[in-house]
């Protein structure tokens, strides 16, 4: 079927049949490949994406139910060639080391700043907490969101 | 991991939800969060011939008082029901329970009533509801009109591990929990690996006092530890009537772990499992009561 998803912020008209993966739309069909498969089985969240602006697995949605919504990958993070806050962040207090959790953590990261711009450790430990480092990196993904919610320094 | 193809329909209202869902018959199913079906889907393990996806019909997001319950709609998600003052207020077993099914992102696109459909025995949902003693409101296109909505009591409801008794045809549009008559209480104590893992133990406790701060009524219900989610009717009995005590809630915790029957698997030992059933259950009857006292 015909669906027509926003994604960071311009339309895109494709069709697709009905089992088609948002993950698999994204990045077979848009070829934004930001968006990382892991485990493919709900648990590890590098597939995150803001659906509406709420994080979710996109393994784990339907293509079709995105048809009318707004999706943000970590592609719709930065704007106009400059890093947004989160990435800035992340690559001043080392938040990453192999990159395959990043877009899911930034993203969650942004999400939870978005409403909570001062968030406590543990505050930021239970937002990502559906999203899994296998690289243990834990105490500076935690910083780097910490710091991108204050001054971004 | 791929679902097997399926027709897909997203109805604009739900009397063309349940149109649709009565035409399917025995192929169609229900998708609200998807947060168990599609990946059940994408491992073999249902293959519904046709989704009827209820994610356009906001009217049925509520969480609501409606004749004196708590009522939640087919489309509340977990994380609206943790966010709710209305159910922190109303209902100590369901607000406990919130933040701690599965993860954040599951929960911000998950369901109630999904989760109450779907009959996981190690789901959490329906040790709640089991022990606050809900119904599950169930609606269908039925010819008759009489016949388009049943109130099935969740007992009931539950039929076995992955089975409702729901007819082809109806969906559960609503799940109502009775609100508290008077001082009440309740907790959900859940062990578990790590965050978004199934539980290796889950106790939901409820307890209401009658004027003279008796036990009016108890409920007491058990995840991952029974073949379905375990109603421990003889805690219940043996709590009615009585002065709440840490003696009382022993004898409960003692009867919990005779009535379960949990598998040593990788989440741990049988009788590991047994004893915590029995030591959760001691701290979530003194958890209820504490609040029904409004003591915490």
């Amino acid at each position: 079927m015909q669906i027509n998803v926003t994604i960071n912020g311009t339309g895109e008209t494709r069709d697709v049949e009905s089992r088609r993966l948002l993950v698999d739309f994204i990045r077979t069909d848009l070829g934004m490949t930001g968006t990382h498969i892991g485990c493919d089985t709900t648990s590890c969240g590098a597939c995150t994406v803001l659906l509406d602006g709420k994080p979710v697995k996109s393994c784990t949605v339907l293509a079709v139910q995105a048809d009318g919504h707004e999706v943000t990958t970590v592609e719709g993070l930065g704007q106009n060639g400059e890093l947004h806050p989160i990435q800035g962040a992340f690559k001043e207090h080392h938040g990453l080391q192999c990159g395959f959790c990043t877009p899911g953590m930034m993203l969650v990261g942004a999400s939870l700043l978005e409403n909570n711009p001062s968030p406590t450790d543990e505050e930021v430990r239970w937002a990502i907490s559906g999203n899994l480092c296998r690289c243990t990196g834990y105490m500076n993904i935690v910083a780097a969101i910490q710091a991108a919610g204050g001054d971004g320094s | 991991m791929y679902p097997s193809a399926f027709e897909y329909s997203a109805p604009g209202t739900l009397d063309e939800a349940l149109s649709a869902l009565g035409e399917a018959g025995d192929e169609g199913r229900v998708l609200a969060g998807g947060q168990s079906l599609i990946p059940m889907m994408k491992l073999g393990l249902a293959a519904p011939g046709c989704l009827i996806d209820i994610n356009g019909l906001s009217e049925l997001s509520y969480i609501r008082e409606s004749n004196g319950d708590l009522a939640i709609g087919a489309l509340a998600r977990h994380a609206d029901v943790a966010a709710s003052d209305l159910v922190g207020r109303t209902n100590g077993t369901l607000a406990a329970a919130a933040p701690w099914i599965s993860d954040p992102l599951v929960r911000n696109r998950g369901t109630v009533c999904g989760s109450v459909a779907h009959c996981d025995p190690e789901g959490d949902w329906n040790s709640v509801m089991l022990a606050v003693g809900a119904s599950v409101v169930a609606r269908s296109a039925a010819k008759r009109r009489k016949n388009r909505e049943r109130v099935i009591p969740i007992a009931d409801f539950v039929a076995g591990p992955f089975t409702n008794s729901l007819n082809p045809g109806e969906m559960v549009a609503e799940v109502r929990v009775p609100k508290y008559r008077g001082a009440a209480g309740g907790a959900y104590l859940k062990l578990e690996r790590k965050i978004g893992d199934y539980a290796t133990v889950g106790v939901a406790a409820h307890l209401a006092l009658d004027a003279a701060g008796n036990v009016a009524e108890a409920g007491l219900a058990l995840t991952s530890v029974h073949q379905h989610n375990l109603k421990v009717t003889e805690a219940e009995a043996l709590m009615a009537g009585q002065t709440p005590s840490p003696e009382l809630f022993a004898e409960a915790a003692e009867a919990a772990a005779r009535s379960c029957d949990p598998e040593s698997d990788i989440r741990g030992p049988a009788d590991f499992k047994r004893a915590v059933v029995a030591e959760y259950t001691r701290r979530g009857f003194a958890a209820a009561l504490k609040q029904a006292r409004g003591e915490g």
